[in-house]
């Protein structure tokens, strides 16, 4: 059964993907800081303080969020492991993005060759719905399709 | 966005293509939030979040020679977070070889910063707004800072204006010489989504109060009250010291970007209840509250045993600080009857903290060498960013490290307990 969602667009783009779900916040440094380089190559989430999401692969994920949380290396660890091929292909906001999120996907969009499509305002529902491994297609215009096997 | 004709000249590529980009870059950051302008940054430094030539980190310095090679650069000189490991910081052979490739972009960064006229090579630490290294800003300023804890001490004790920037976006910023206007820039987005009453019995740990307060207030703006009946009223020292603490963990466990403390802040003494939103929440921290936070961390060690080394001063000491670190450790060994400590102490402060301190207080800096305790400008969040050091079962008083690494968290009196041979099960 799928469902859709509408959104607004911090960053443009048509992606399909898996989801990853957290329902707190999103430690950016915490999670990815040796992201891609020879200690964690596969992109492997390391926030300890967060069980959703640890040792869970980040690489290519439709990453579902309230928010961001953390260090102001936010924005640049999001462009790191983009630039590098183990970020997420996008971030699903129910929030309004913070300024970190905000700066990584527009950091990747101007200057990598991977940006992170950014979609944000979801609403609370969003996060309710969606399940970690659901399929999601996310439209340019916004639009975030949620189709799962577990949703009745 | 609406630009004013400096600005229009550089988006027709007037600068050329690297500083077209670079507005391009920060206009939609800005209009993502419904920033309308750029404000011109009015302090006179900036402050940069990259400090440690990460492996990670690559494509941040492959940015930063793009920025270089097209005339990129900042209007000003700035200040920049620690290093993240130092010679003379106790290691072992296989752990310094471990850190040589960690930070293998260290002297490529530096060279960078250089060129992008960082103040001095004793720019690296997260406190640079500290008096012995000069970046302070006034009440007012326009700032494109990064460093969680430094936005949050600049925005909250010293009444500047600054949003939470990501690191290259503060580069950009600087770049530029404006940021766009929103959030905490505005009289709007200062004020107080929430108001936090403490009611502890005495003064809770900065650190422990802080991460209560990051816990509930995520990225509100806190007005906090109560803190006056045990702090007094005045920006002392030893006040903004305790502040300094407890916003790098509301900043890390959450992302507090400002807060305001009655009667102590300068907003808040100023402004009063007029800085509070009219929907504005409650939430009374209580020493039950504390215990309960505190309670709440993970235990992330991957060994049991006896803790192998200790950190404090993340962010870095003040010189108060050092000083009086110094003398609860001595107090320590002699109430547990020691002469040293039982495991490496590494006491962290900005380079010219610490030169200050080994210049004026000559005999403490001695003593802390005797008893056996390293004083590091590192970064010792950097310092657990090695897998092998990271094994190493550290304690620490600082919410900010145990948040990023497997360090485990103990109340600053339970740490000089700990590592001056005292119980504290007893």
């Amino acid at each position: 059964m799928a469902r859709t969602f509408k959104g607004r667009v911090v960053v443009p783009g048509n992606v399909q993907a898996q989801a990853l779900v957290t329902h707190t916040g999103f430690n950016t440094l915490a999670s990815l800081k040796t992201a891609g380089s020879f200690l964690n190559k596969k992109g492997e989430i390391q926030d300890h303080n967060n069980p959703e999401l640890y040792k869970k692969l980040m690489p290519g994920k439709a990453l579902c969020l309230p928010e961001t949380i953390g260090s102001t290396t936010g924005g640049m660890v999001l462009y790191c492991a983009a630039s590098m091929g183990v970020g997420p292909s996008c971030m699903l906001f129910s929030k309004r993005a913070d300024t970190l999120a905000v700066a990584g996907a527009v950091l990747t969009y101007n200057w990598s060759d991977h940006p992170i499509v950014c979609v944000d305002d979801l609403g609370e529902e969003f996060l309710e719905y969606v399940k970690e491994g659901d399929r999601i297609q996310v439209s340019e215009d916004g639009t975030v399709t949620v189709e799962g096997d577990n949703h009745g | 966005m609406i630009l004013n004709e400096e600005l229009k000249a550089v988006q027709r590529g007037e600068q050329g293509e690297a500083m077209q980009k670079v507005l391009n870059t920060l206009i939609m950051y800005g209009e993502a939030f419904g920033a309308e302008r750029m404000v011109k940054i009015t302090g006179t430094m900036g402050h940069a979040v990259i400090g440690t030539g990460s492996l990670t980190w690559k494509p941040v310095f492959d940015l930063m020679e793009k920025l270089i090679d097209g005339g990129a650069l900042p209007r000003q000189s700035f200040t920049t977070d620690p290093r993240g490991i130092e010679d003379h910081v106790p290691i072992s052979f296989a752990s310094k070889a471990m850190f040589k490739l960690i930070f293998s972009n260290q002297k490529r960064m530096e060279k960078q910063w250089k060129r992008m006229g960082i103040k001095d090579d004793n720019a690296y630490t997260c406190t640079s707004y500290m008096d012995e290294v000069g970046n302070i800003p006034q009440r007012g300023d326009i700032l494109g800072w990064a460093e969680s804890s430094a936005v949050s001490y600049a925005n909250s004790v010293l009444g500047a204006r600054c949003n939470r920037n990501s690191g290259i976006l503060e580069l950009m910023s600087n770049i530029l010489g404006y940021v766009p206007e929103f959030g905490l820039l505005t009289d709007e987005g200062r004020k107080a989504d929430w108001i936090i009453e403490v009611k502890c019995k005495e003064l809770p740990e900065p650190q422990l109060l802080g991460s209560a307060i990051g816990f509930k207030c995520i990225e509100d703006v806190p007005y906090i009250r109560g803190l006056d009946s045990y702090l007094g009223t005045e920006l002392t020292q030893r006040v903004k010291d305790y502040l300094k603490d407890m916003g790098a963990a509301s900043a890390s466990n959450g992302s507090v970007g400002l807060y305001h403390v009655e009667n102590i802040t300068p907003e808040a003494r100023d402004l009063g209840e007029k800085l509070i939103k009219e929907n504005a929440r409650t939430f009374v921290i209580d020493d039950a509250e504390i215990a309960r936070v505190k309670a709440s961390y993970p235990v992330a060690w991957t060994s049991e045993g006896e803790p192998q080394m200790a950190f404090a001063g993340c962010p870095h000491f003040s010189l108060a600080q050092l000083c009086d670190w110094t003398d609860r450790l001595d107090e320590g060994l002699k109430r547990n009857s020691h002469e040293k400590v039982t495991i490496p102490v590494i006491f962290c402060a900005a380079p010219d903290v610490r030169s200050r301190f080994e210049k004026d207080c000559p005999e403490k800096a001695a003593r802390l060498k005797e008893i056996g305790v390293t004083v590091s400008g590192l970064c010792p969040l950097s310092y657990t960013s090695n897998p092998l050091t990271d094994k190493t079962r550290i304690i620490t008083c600082s919410n900010k490290l145990r948040y990023y690494s497997k360090a485990r968290f103990y109340s600053e009196k339970e740490l000089v307990e700990i590592v001056t041979g005292g119980d504290i099960n007893g």
